[in-house]
């Protein structure tokens, strides 16, 4: 009997066992789908996490106060962030944008309202340093922000939420009592995690000053540096004038330690830590993939075992009839080999097509590895279980693999 | 005479150890030429399956020597054993044991694949085969689509289609009703008729009856070995049976034909064809 021959009698065991070698499929399917997917969308979401840091731009740094309470002593305020502007002191620094940022104003337009989760004072300088360029319309210029004009420009998710179908510029709306004119609309951010960073409004600081924050302390005070190399530059000329202002003794200040009043965050140096996060949340997910390998692996050996016995006494009577044992174990072996690599196949097509799909808001991205790991361990499962029982039984004397139960 | 087809000496089967041993053959010695028709009878447990396993290589004897066409089978290797079974062996089981979900042409096919044979040809001889048995017109039907005695019958065409030696056949009508009994008995018939050396186990008289040579076995030993008719010579078939059973039934043996009984070690040897007739006591 050649070996051909021995592969034609493979695929008529597997096409007489249909359901059997669907439901054997079926496993290695689920597994290498399950774990090439759940890798990829770990994966994703660490990318979408270190797009968005890097959208912030890799050259700007973000002041905030440490201050707890917003205690006058160390409260950022406009005065510092202009303090800033300095030529002398700091000549590394485009531009300074100081924020104040209110939670969940109420924006009202003609009838319906929306309650905007972040609402952004601040100075035209922000759209640039903060990479959140306008899209439709125009942003408010330094003069507006200098007579408290109320202008606003809304994000994505406020337009389409006030404005269904309707043309949001020029429009007027209500936020806290006051009226404000949409001027603009930003260009969509990708979102990543639960919040919607497309849920925004950005007016001058001085109106949102006056309607919403009132004049005490700013959230933040971004600073642009004038090249993405000046950064570390630019954090200790920040630090120093921002020592002067705050009167802290401590000369050696870097402006990170605990004893200033203040924190310096700076994007690059966020990047590392999300990325490390990043890492912590794909080795997670690695985790539960692996297993939901080891669930569909017990799938896969379940649905083999439970056949052993039939297989057994398939075998029996084979032996029964004259066949040698190397026939019949090439025979099984091949059997289990289809099995696994069409099984594994089709996962890996089953993964792919899913990838496309957005998963609970992240865009998977497949990790080629992945795809190696999930294959091959689904496949040394098939194979072994498949293979296992009927080199076990091959090896019986006749009468017993017809006996066996 | 030429060498006897199957040849057993002394054969033992233990099972089992300790307090749990069943001694399953006790010395069975029995010499089986061409052209026999020999039909093992005994009660439930007395061995017989055990012996029929053996004689068909499926099974291995504790002790004892067994001749398959002159050749030890005690001293052949895996692959010898399987080209053994293959080319020498059709055996039929009481349970059919056809392979499931393949169709009666493919499991008749089976042997032949093993054997080498090319797919034309072995559909060929396949489709013959199935003509033999009188089911031509199931090839296509796959086991659980026929009948217990049309099962029975694919599984005797699956048995003589390699044109085997010997045909060992255990309880082959065990599960079936008369009038498949019957089907099955008459290809039997027809297989002896045509030369072919045959041991079938039976609990039936009436199958026994139609045997050329009848063999009784009790706890593991025999104890009768009865020529019923020359095995040169076809079988006596249905209507004789009938007739022969009423005189078994009776306690008494046919007329013509002699009994030869078998204890101890001693071996009963069949001797040449037809002058059968003065039969051997041996104590
Ligand atoms: N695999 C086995 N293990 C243990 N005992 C067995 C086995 N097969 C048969 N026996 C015992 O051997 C004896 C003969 O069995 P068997 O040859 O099947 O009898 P028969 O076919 O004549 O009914 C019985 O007592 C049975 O219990
Ligand atoms: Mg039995």
């Amino acid at each position: 009997m050649n070996f051909f021959e021995v592969v034609r009698f493979s695929l008529r065991g597997l096409s007489a066992n249909k359901l059997r070698s669907a439901l054997t499929m079926l496993g290695i399917l689920i597994g290498v789908a399950a774990v090439i997917l759940l890798v990829a969308v770990g994966n994703g979401s660490a990318k979408a996490i270190s797009d968005r840091i890097e959208a912030l731009g890799t050259n700007t740094i973000t002041v905030m106060s440490t201050g707890r309470g917003g205690s006058s002593s160390t409260a950022l305020t406009k005065k510092m962030a202009d303090a800033l502007i300095d030529p002398e002191l700091a000549p590394d620094i485009k531009s300074v944008s100081p924020v104040v940022s209110a939670s969940s104003a109420t924006m009202t337009y003609e009838g319906s309202d929306h309650s905007v989760s972040t609402f952004v004072g601040t100075t035209p300088a922000w759209f640039a340093a903060s990479s959140t360029p306008v899209e439709k319309g125009a942003s408010f210029t330094e003069d507006d922000v200098n007579q408290g004009r109320r202008v606003v420009v809304i994000g994505q998710t406020v337009a389409e939420e006030l404005f269904p179908g309707v043309d949001p510029i020029d429009k007027q709306v209500t936020v806290s009592g006051a009226l404000f004119t949409v001027v603009g609309v930003l260009k969509e951010k990708s979102s990543t995690g639960f919040q919607d960073s497309n849920d925004t409004a950005v007016a001058p600081l001085t109106a949102v000053q006056q309607v919403l924050a009132g004049y005490g302390s700013l959230t933040s005070i971004i600073v642009e540096a004038k090249d993405p190399d000046k950064v570390d530059a630019v954090q200790s000329e920040v630090s120093t004038i921002l020592d002067q202002q705050l009167n802290v003794s401590s000369t050696s200040s870097s402006g990170n330690s605990n004893s200033t009043p203040y924190r310096i965050q700076n994007a690059s140096s966020l990047l590392e830590t999300q990325t490390e996060t990043a890492d912590t949340f794909t080795t997670l997910l690695g985790a539960v993939a692996a297993i939901s390998l080891l669930v569909g692996g017990i799938g896969i050996t379940n649905i083999m075992l439970v056949t052993v016995t039939e297989r057994t006494r398939e075998i029996g009577i084979r032996k029964a009839l004259g066949a040698p044992r190397r026939t019949i174990m090439t025979q099984f072996l091949i059997e289990a080999t289809l099995l696994s690599v069409l099984g594994g196949a089709l996962g890996v097509a089953a993964a792919l097509i899913g990838s496309h799909f957005t998963i609970v808001g992240v865009k998977p991205v497949i990790v080629p590895s992945s795809i190696g790991l999930a294959v091959g361990v689904s496949i040394a499962i098939g194979l072994f279980f498949g293979g296992l029982p009927a080199a076990r039984a091959a090896r019986l004397r006749p009468i017993d693999a017809l006996r066996y139960e | 005479m030429s060498r006897p087809v199957l040849d057993v000496q002394d054969l033992k089967k233990i099972y089992g150890t300790g307090e749990a041993t069943v001694h399953a053959l006790r010395g069975v010695s029995m010499t089986v030429h061409r052209g026999d028709y020999v039909a093992i009878m005994g009660s439930s447990g007395s061995g017989k399956s055990t012996l029929m396993n053996i004689l068909g290589a499926l099974d291995i004897p504790t002790t004892g020597s067994y001749k398959l066409d002159g050749v030890e089978v005690g001293t052949l290797s895996d692959a010898q054993l399987a080209l053994a079974r293959n080319r020498l062996i059709g055996f039929i089981f009481q349970a059919f044991n056809l392979i499931p979900r393949t169709s009666a042409v493919a499991n008749v096919e089976l042997p032949l694949a093993y054997a080498g044979v090319k797919p034309t040809e072995r559909r060929r001889r396949a489709l013959a085969a199935l003509d033999i048995v009188g089911l031509a017109d199931r090839a296509d039907h796959e086991p659980n689509q026929l009948s217990g005695g049309q099962q029975q019958r694919v599984a005797v065409a699956r048995a003589l289609v390699t044109e085997p030696a010997l045909l060992l056949a255990d309880e082959p009508t065990g599960n079936l009703d008369s009038k498949s009994t019957d089907d099955v008995l008459k290809v039997f018939d027809d297989l002896s008729a045509a030369g072919r050396t045959i041991v079938i186990i039976t609990h039936e008289n009436e199958v026994g009856a139609r045997a050329k040579r009848l063999v009784r076995l009790v706890d593991g030993a025999i104890v009768t070995d009865v020529r019923q008719s020359p095995i040169d010579l076809p079988p006596v078939g249905a209507a004789a049976a009938h007739a022969r059973v009423q005189a078994v039934a009776a306690g008494h043996v046919a007329a013509g034909h002699a009994v030869a009984v078998r204890a101890g070690g001693t071996t009963y040897g069949s001797p040449a064809g037809s002058e059968w007739n003065g039969g051997r006591h041996s104590s």
